[in-house]
């Protein structure tokens, strides 16, 4: 299948010499979510920023709906939809008349049946005819993602879509997004919210100081490097893990009330059965035991204090 | 051509003007009034004609002239500076238009809007001041032409602008200036021979002596080199502009 994104040896280096980007090696598929994760100054907003044009590149070739973005820069651009991650807004336009200006601008004729549907999925029909100074700071970031589809777009760059905003608005994009990739669309986001990656994403790429470090299906990254943890309510403290139990990777907690083994996600849990079976033959009785995995926020903060 | 993204940039930007009419139009349509009222009726009644043109009507194309200037400059500028300084220039950038595209969707709203302007004033200037045009086509091509210079002008400056005061400082201590010293009150005939040839270095005289042959078949200097000299200006700023969009200047990084 053809990329809808490819991005191939991507450097990156402004004017002071700071090299933003490191050889970017990138494809991301018609109609999956990819989340693009890193901590900040990573590199996140510069890839995005390069890909829909507002920054040049140093090196490197990308394509978008695969066309060129310098050579058929028109019918790349026309492709991509960008919601960016400040709130630029005009503060004195109207609603209706700013979504209209944009399709505009990617140069679709008028259609007003589109804008109306695009604002009324984002509950912004209402508030049509408003100036968009007089909106709140969710519904001017809906303005922006109504903007952004506005040109009927088949890929979506969403960059940190949902930073600033509140728990239900949260839970609507997610669900406008989720919407959009049924109908096929393309989606790209960035976000601080670990959650929002782990809630929505297909596969997942991490970027720490410009170079891609990992790109994977989420689940398979779940697994693969996620960890699980079994605790263990123990009916007497111990005063130190039993010599039987060293080849297992456990811990005694401070108190000497809870036994703590952690695995790999991955592995077949027959480690859980040993350890459970030497705790029988050693007498050793427990009140309760709990499992939990790892979360992908976990698993991020791991991969990027490597 | 993505005539749909220039449409939609010059609607923009016309849909400005509607929003500041007081600012853009009724503003220095007052202002240029005054100018009319002091100069053209009060103090003007009182001197003597310039080659025959009584002073109020002899003045009328150097100060349709001076809004035009300055209200180019002003428009584009402004038109170019806002996006960048809210941020939403993102939208322009990342669209599917040429440079080219954009340069005609905000410097065309800003000369349309300055033409506009100069028309308003010089119906304006006939309830005060009794004039004739000699030249309507070359009068009305000065006009455009001299708004679409400038309003490239007013682009480049809105580029170059990272505060406000930028933005200001070119119309107010440099566009100003030049206008006055450019013989919009009196003919450089009337200078000393000395100021007489630094006032050749003075780009707008050639704009106010073409304007002015257009109006009344007299002129500073021939209308051909005044012509030709808005053409140099003109191409100069294109070339400025070809340069801004083809290193990202202040636009992309």
């Amino acid at each position: 299948m053809q990329p809808d994104i490819s991005v191939k040896h991507l450097n990156k280096v402004y004017g002071g010499g700071f090299q933003a980007l490191k050889d970017v090696n990138l494809e991301i598929y018609p109609g999956e979510i990819f989340a693009l994760l890193g901590p900040n100054g990573a590199g996140k907003t510069t890839l995005i920023s390069i890909i829909c044009g507002i920054v040049n590149k140093t090196d490197g070739e990308i394509r978008a709906a695969g066309h060129n973005i310098v050579t058929d820069y028109r019918s790349a651009r026309e492709a991509i939809g960008l919601v960016p991650q400040e709130l630029h807004t005009d503060a004195f336009e109207r609603v209706w008349d700013a979504v209209s200006f944009s399709r505009g601008l990617f140069g679709k004729p008028p259609k007003p049946s589109h804008i109306e549907k695009v604002l009324k999925d984002l509950s912004l029909w209402d508030k049509r005819n408003n100036r968009i100074m007089s909106l709140s700071g969710g519904m001017k970031r809906r303005v922006m993602i109504a903007k952004a589809l506005s040109h009927e777009p088949r890929i979506l760059f969403l960059d940190e879509p949902t930073a600033g905003v509140d728990v239900e608005l949260r839970r609507d994009m997610w669900e406008m997004v989720r919407k959009l990739r049924e109908n096929g669309t393309t989606i790209i986001l960035t976000t601080h919210y670990i959650e929002e990656a782990e809630e929505m994403a297909d596969r997942i790429g991490v970027i720490r100081e410009g170079e891609i470090i990992l790109v994977e299906e989420k689940n398979q990254l779940m697994s693969k490097l996620g960890k699980k943890e079994l605790r263990l309510q123990l009916q007497n403290p111990l005063d130190k893990v039993p010599g039987e139990l060293t080849l297992e990777p456990v811990e005694l907690s401070e108190d000497g009330y809870e036994l703590i083994y952690t695995f790999d996600a991955q592995e077949q849990q027959a480690g859980v059965a040993r350890l459970l079976r030497t705790l029988g033959e050693l007498d050793i009785e427990y009140r309760d035991l709990q499992t939990r995995e790892s979360s992908l926020e976990e698993i991020f903060v791991g991969l990027v204090h490597e | 051509m993505n005539l749909y993204g220039v449409r939609a940039i010059y609607k923009f930007e016309m849909a400005r003007m509607r929003r500041t009419i007081m600012q853009s139009v009724l503003a220095p349509v007052i202002t240029t009034s005054l100018y009319f009222v002091v100069f053209g009726s009060a103090i003007g009644s009182r001197m003597g004609a310039i080659e025959n043109i009584s002073y109020g009507a002899y003045i009328i194309p150097g100060l349709v002239m001076l809004s035009l200037l300055m209200q180019s400059i002003s428009n584009a500028s402004f038109g170019i500076y806002m996006p960048k300084f809210s941020g939403t220039i993102y939208e322009v950038l990342s669209a599917p238009v040429s440079y080219a595209e954009i340069v005609l969707g905000y410097v065309g709203a800003a000369a349309t809007k300055s033409v506009i302007l100069g028309v308003i004033i010089l119906i304006t200037a006939r309830f005060f001041v009794d004039y004739h045009v000699l030249h309507p086509f070359w009068m009305l091509s000065f006009l455009v032409l001299t708004a679409v210079t400038f309003s490239l002008f007013g682009f480049i400056i809105g580029i170059w602008a990272d505060g406000f005061e930028k933005l200001q400082i070119v119309p107010m201590m440099v566009v100003t200036p030049l206008v006055f010293l450019g013989g919009t009150f009196y003919s450089i005939d009337m200078l000393p021979q000395v100021w007489q040839t630094i006032s050749l270095f003075n780009p707008v005289v050639y704009l106010i002596s073409g304007f002015r042959w257009a109006f009344y078949g007299v002129s500073d200097v021939h209308v051909g080199i005044s012509v030709g000299m808005t053409v140099v200006f003109l191409a100069a700023c294109m070339a400025t502009v070809w340069w801004i969009f083809k290193t990202g200047y202040r636009l992309r990084s």
